[in-house]
């Protein structure tokens, strides 16, 4: 990843802020410039909780250039508390434990298994909620 | 808009043709078609192209196909709509011929994938996800479609074989044609037991990955001369977008762009699905033949894989799909796909279609589809 995309994605990747409609409440992890819902133009970021649940899973034995392969790595469609949807990978899942509608939270973690463009990159997954 | 009919076909052999480049795989399908049509030099060339800047490093390719066609001079351009980039360029050839812009247009689709190892494609293929939000996390396609995959056998409480008709179905089909690239048949027992590449989604789940090109001839009115009689008329055109990111769906399940172009292409051809005799569908994975089936209205929201099993969607079956082996069997050379679709019911159409010929058939439909049905392309011909 290009250090200057890395940098314009950080308050993303590292704090899962995405974008809440000042309408209509509606909210989105990705960026839009009018709101999906009822079309208003005026959006502001917000830091969501990075809770939510599973809503389906994939692991995926033949992964993209960058990504590590080893014992596959795990996808996930995640519902969060409030009320939008994010695609992320699934961490600290022990083998054959993914189940939909397991309880999930937000960590930060390496994302790729080597630097691309000379970069670390990290950003969110998901892992099993510790605490309810 | 003007009645536009097409007058030519050509086509390549689909498969790993290392033997051929880019230009040359493109080159061969024009030259074909315009020989079908008995046409030496068009007005314009529309070429349906995703990944030649990333796979093969090179763009342009509207110019450099127009050149290497022996035409240079004329409009030429790359239309993308990532898999359904084909789909994209024959619309674009349609609507030039319709608005009377110009009175015979090329349509061509070319793709180039094996020249790189796997992982390199597979990193290709995921420039149509989004990139800051899917392809970062390592989503590749086949991921995208395994999540979508899950949710339909559960939500429906389905099995996996389910969807096994699907692959059977093209996989006979493309049997009988010489330009398949998997000419054999697949049984649900070998669907079953094929390899995973993302949990539920195997090997036999997915399209593969190959090389080809097709390119058709498009002209205003009926036909000229000679071609009158084997001319097949566009009846409707149809094209809408859904949001890319698989996580903003309103229902991940619901392929809204599918729906409103599959509306589009019947309202403007005044028929419903009833009267489409087969449907050259985009079985780029199994859960999209079943999502695509549901979406264009042939059959309601989680029937798709009962449909296929009950209504029958084998050459003898209710609604043939895939008839010469689709993208499944006879290949996905993503940006070609749209354009053999195009090729494939024209042949049928004309009664040029062999052994896997559809008895009597008089309307066809086509539909190319990109990223996770984020772009979709409805076509409806007929005799």
């Amino acid at each position: 990843m290009e250090l200057p995309r890395y940098h314009r994605l950080r308050s993303s990747y590292y704090r899962l802020e995405g974008w809440r409609c000042l309408q209509c409440k509606a909210v989105s992890v990705h960026p839009t410039s009018r709101c999906a819902s009822c079309g208003a133009d005026a959006l502001t970021t917000f830091e969501l909780s990075g809770r939510g649940e599973l809503i389906s899973w994939t692991r995926i034995r033949q992964p993209a250039r960058g990504f590590d392969g080893g014992a596959g790595l795990l996808l996930g469609l995640v519902a969060l508390d409030e009320g939008c949807r994010v695609t992320a990978q699934l961490t600290d899942v022990e083998p054959g434990a993914a189940r939909t509608g397991m309880p999930l939270e937000m960590v930060t973690r390496r994302l790729r298994a080597g630097r691309s463009e000379g970069l670390i990159v990290y950003g969110y997954k998901f892992r099993p909620r510790l605490l309810s | 808009m003007q009645n536009v009919s097409i007058i030519g076909v050509g086509q390549t052999r689909v498969g790993e043709r290392w033997d051929r480049s880019l230009r040359e795989l493109g080159g061969e399908a024009v030259t074909a078609a315009l020989r079908d049509a008995g046409v030496e030099r068009p007005g314009a060339l529309f070429v349906g192209n995703m990944l030649g800047g990333v796979l093969c490093k090179q763009q342009n390719l509207g110019a450099l196909m127009a050149e290497y066609a022996g035409f240079p001079g004329i409009e030429a351009a790359v239309v993308e709509a990532a898999c359904a980039s084909g789909g994209a360029a024959f619309r674009a050839a349609y609507l030039a011929v319709a608005a009377g812009v110009c009175d015979v247009a090329v349509a061509l689709g070319v793709e180039k994938m094996t020249d790189l190892a796997i992982d390199g494609v597979t990193a290709g293929l995921a420039t149509a996800a989004d990139a800051d939000y899917e392809s970062a996390q390592g989503a590749t396609f086949t991921a995208l479609n395994a999540l979508l995959m899950r949710a339909y056998l559960e939500r429906h409480g389905l099995a996996r074989g389910s969807l096994a008709p699907f692959v059977q179905a093209a996989h006979h089909n493309a049997v009988s044609n010489p330009n398949a690239m998997f000419r054999y048949e697949v049984d649900e027992a070998r669907y079953l037991a094929s390899p995973m590449v993302a949990d539920p989604a195997g090997v036999l789940d997915a399209s593969p990955v190959c090389d080809g090109a097709a390119a058709v001839v498009l002209c205003r009115g009926g036909a000229n001369g000679a071609n009158s009689g084997r001319a097949i008329r566009v009846l409707g055109s149809g094209a809408a977008t859904d949001s890319v990111g698989l996580a903003t769906r309103g229902d991940p399940l619901w392929f809204g762009a599918v729906e409103d172009s599959a509306r589009q292409a019947f309202a403007q051809a005044g028929l419903g699905p009833h009267r489409v005799d087969f449907f050259e569908l985009h079985d780029a994975f199994t859960i999209v033949s079943a999502l695509s089936l549901e979406a264009s209205g042939f059959c309601a929201a989680g029937q798709g894989t009962d449909f296929a099993r009950d209504e029958g969607i084998q050459l003898d079956g209710e609604l043939p799909i895939s008839t010469q082996g689709g993208l499944k069997a006879r290949g996905h050379p993503v940006g070609a796909s749209g354009l053999y679709q195009i090729v494939e019911a024209v042949r049928q159409l004309r009664g040029e279609a062999g052994e896997s010929q559809v008895p009597g058939c008089g309307v066809g439909m086509t539909q190319s589809i990109g990223g996770l049905a984020t772009a979709a392309y409805t076509h409806i011909l007929g005799v």
